[in-house]
């Protein structure tokens, strides 16, 4: 400190540094998405590859031969509804009014629940409009008994798999109904029987457990696979890297999905690394299968779903796909988009309503009409209405109609210890002594 | 008194586990007793480890290094060749992954023991132990749970610097979910993992290797002590669990309590005896869930309590024994509660022995205790 000199005292650290230095001043790039409020959205600098043009690799292709796909888009269904190329997974008529059908429902429950939350029935839902295709597409190509790890925007897995929804809004009314008792923050759904674990609320710790069970299965030489589900945005977190690293080296029977809805929150993908690559990409450097997929052509993401499925069953490892579609309602009830990014963003969205993509391939092929598909809304706004009244008959959040105020301390353990049953006795008394 | 050797209760039986094969039958008390071996904690650990694995196909160790090497602490020797890389396997240096897998596992149908290398190591797993491991059970209302045990050596001593030195127990005996166990000896190590492994919920089990190799008086400068010769090593070969919850009276008295467990339960025995006095020393075992009857009995019977332990003073496990001790036997209480345990500083490379509540404090507070 006895050689400072005094005149640079105050001075930035920077232009001390600068000072006598030929070299030019760093830059920090910190992304900025390119449509914010008032701006008008305009995506025709994507590029875009046609339905058809990606290659299909064997289900045992080594990654390092199908680097291609991490940076290209697969696509089946083309401007005109037709299916073509040879990820066209040429499915019977049957599945695909199933997949039109749940991925309409999902659409209606949606609808639904969202305005129950706005009616103050519940404190909280999150619509998945847009992205039905990328639960459902994947659901129905999955086996009814693998494993699905996901995360909180993945309603149409459990109706792509037949769950009643009366028990999802049992849950999301937080009401006597709800098997989960009232703890947990609406849509944060479990169903062990329908496959589907536990949500946690914490983002991309399903990852690593995905991959877990998936080890235990090939561990025990069962034939079962494990799924998950994360946004682009929650990519960012450790455990998804971890994840990538175990998937990579048991060469787990995982199908990791990421989710590139381009928000989080109010986050462009660009905070997650999107300007730099694509998130298929993050696939290549743990050399494991990367694709990435129209995640609004349901076929495609069958498709690619099918392929990393026989690929996880025939001992040839994890597939990252990256599903690129558009969150095109808020975050969730709690969070308004208006605030940060253009309101014209979904409208020109250039990949279309996933929906509205299936139903006009199956008008294509004779097999659907514009009267059935509205009969068929018309139906599906009936049922959810029918199933909502249903489980409001179980109550509504703060409605008194919820589980009994002791239960909160169950099933912290398997066995109630002392200092639970301490606290729950002496909280009954405090009511009771308190008149209530 | 002497460690207890082992009881009616804690061998030959075995309780809430799931079906066993009929040669995996509980051998009978005589048949644990009639082969008692001497081992260290080390060989206590890798003896209950075996025991299970022989026992529960669904029983499966991972971690850093533990797999063809053994662990770097040799706890895991020779499972691999045993039961096989599909049950015991080395992983990627991840320990959010590490637990995370676990979590997987468990849900899949399976009883992961997985090893964090050093409890210094555990930080970057503890979203999967809190928000995870620990929740399953109450967010899914029983439809998955994460029976995990994750073992991990933690404590100083050994002039292991600021990251292999660490206690971490009050940051896991603060979550709800998770089951918090520290042996003080070889017998106690491998029938509380044994428990701790059968049991049915996440348990964090902190192996406190200052005394892996021996029992630790306290005193740095003088020659290091093995177990050979300890009843307390003094180990069955077969199967027995101590149940989670119950503490140990590692010696019976008057004059005081103190309360301890792991490493500084022998720093305490040795103190006392140093000092000659009749202290009652309680070897907590498990913190979470902690066996408050003992301590309510012992404390009401002497009037005075000392709290030791390695881990830093502030919002320590120290702290909640002192409230429960206040809370429940004020009245009984005929001087102060006092606390020994490390300073609110990271653990210092070359100051070890002026960090570590050894003997000189030890004896600092049971004198002021006893003063009046």
């Amino acid at each position: 400190m006895s050689d400072r000199i005094d005149s640079d005292a105050g001075r930035p650290d920077a232009e001390k540094n600068a000072a006598g230095r030929n070299l030019p001043p760093l830059r920090l790039h910190v992304p900025e998405p390119k449509f914010r409020p008032g701006d008008t959205a305009d995506f025709s600098d994507f590029d875009i590859p046609p339905a058809g043009s990606q290659a299909r690799p064997d289900e045992a292709a080594q990654p390092g031969e199908m680097r291609n796909l991490a940076y290209g888009l697969v696509r089946v269904l083309d401007e005109d509804g037709v299916a073509v190329g040879p990820w066209d997974p040429k499915l019977p008529s049957e599945t695909l009014l199933k997949m039109l059908r749940a991925m309409a429902l999902t659409r209606a429950f949606d609808a639904r629940m969202f305005r129950a939350q706005r009616q103050g029935k519940t404190s909280f839902y999150m619509k998945s409009t847009g992205e039905e295709a990328v639960s459902i597409g994947a659901a129905l190509a999955l086996a009814s008994d693998d494993m699905c790890f996901p995360s909180y925007r993945q309603q149409g897995i459990l109706i792509a798999r037949g769950w009643p929804i009366v028990d999802m809004m049992n849950q999301i009314y937080s009401n006597k109904g709800d098997r989960l008792k009232g703890r947990q923050l609406p849509i944060m759904y479990s169903a062990r029987e329908a496959g589907f674990f536990s949500i946690s609320g914490n983002l991309t710790t399903q990852y690593p457990q995905a991959v877990g069970w998936a080890m235990a299965s090939a561990a025990r030489g069962d034939t079962r696979i494990a799924a998950t589900w994360c946004g682009e945005g929650s990519t960012a977190e450790g455990d998804f890297h971890s994840a990538c690293t175990f998937a990579s080296v048991y060469r787990a029977p995982v199908i990791m999905n990421v989710v590139n809805n381009q928000w989080a929150i109010s986050s462009f993908s660009g905070f997650a690394g999107a300007e730099a690559t694509t998130f298929a990409a993050r696939a290549i450097g743990y050399g494991i299968a990367g694709l990435r997929v129209d995640g609004n052509d349901a076929l495609a993401v069958y498709a690619a779903t099918r392929w990393a499925a026989d690929r996880a069953r025939a001992n040839a490892g994890p597939t990252l796909i990256e599903h690129f579609t558009y969150r095109v309602e808020g975050h969730s009830t709690s969070d308004d988009p208006s605030a940060y990014r253009s309101a014209d963003e979904a409208s020109h969205w250039p990949l279309g309503d996933p929906i509205a993509r299936l139903k006009k391939h199956c008008i294509a092929l004779g097999i659907w009409d514009e009267e059935r598909h509205a009969a068929m809304d018309r139906e599906l706004a009936e049922m959810v209405r029918d199933a909502a009244k249903e489980a409001e008959k179980n109550g509504i959040l703060g409605h008194g109609l919820h589980h009994p105020m002791e239960s909160m301390f169950e099933d912290v353990f398997e066995e109630m210890p002392w200092h639970l049953r301490d606290q729950q006795q002496k909280m009954l008394d405090e009511w009771k002594a308190a008149g209530l | 008194m002497a460690p207890q050797g082992p009881a009616t209760e804690d061998a030959g039986r075995m309780e809430g586990g799931r079906p066993v094969s009929e040669a995996n039958e509980p051998e009978t008390l005589s048949e644990a007793m009639s082969d008692i071996q001497q081992m260290n904690m080390i060989q206590a650990i890798n003896s209950a480890l075996d025991v299970m694995m022989e026992r529960d196909p669904d029983v499966v160790v991972m971690g850093e290094d533990v797999g063809y090497f053994g662990g770097v602490f040799r706890a895991t020797a020779g499972l691999q060749q045993k039961y096989g890389k599909n049950r015991v396997f080395d992983t990627p240096i991840t320990e959010c992954g590490i637990i995370g897998v676990a979590v997987g596992m468990g849900a899949y149908g399976l009883r992961p023991v997985p090893e964090i290398q050093f409890a210094d190591y555990i930080y970057p797993a503890l979203d999967q132990l809190v928000s995870e491991a620990a929740r399953l059970r109450y967010r899914s209302a029983g439809e998955f749970i994460s029976p995990m045990t994750v073992r991990s050596p933690f404590g100083g001593g050994i002039f292991g610097g600021q990251t292999h030195s660490q206690s971490p127990e009050g940051i896991f005996t603060h979550v709800s979910g998770v089951k918090t166990v520290i042996p003080s000896t070889p017998y106690d190590a491998k029938g509380l993992l044994i428990a701790a492994i059968e049991d049915n919920d996440p348990t964090i089990f902190f192996e406190p290797k200052r005394i892996y190799n021996g029992p630790f008086d306290g005193h740095y400068d003088t020659p290091a002590k093995s177990w050979a010769g300890h009843e307390a090593a003094q180990v069955p070969a077969g199967y027995y669990r101590i149940p989670l919850g119950e503490a140990r009276v590692a010696r019976a008295g008057e004059a005081l309590t103190v309360l301890c467990y792991g490493t500084m339960v022998h720093v305490v025995e040795n103190s006392v005896a140093e000092m000659g006095v009749d202290a009652e020393i309680l070897d907590l075992r498990t913190l979470v869930p902690l066996d408050i009857e003992a301590i309510e009995r012992s404390v009401q019977k002497t009037g005075r309590c000392l709290i030791v332990h390695e881990a830093t003073r502030t919002s320590g496990f120290g702290a909640e024994l002192m409230a429960q001790v206040q809370e429940r036997c004020f009245y009984h209480l005929e001087a102060p509660i006092e606390r020994v345990t490390g300073f609110d500083t990271p653990y210092p490379h070359s100051l070890e022995w002026a960090y570590f509540p050894g003997p000189v404090r030890i004896r600092e507070a049971i004198t002021k205790i006893l003063k009046d």
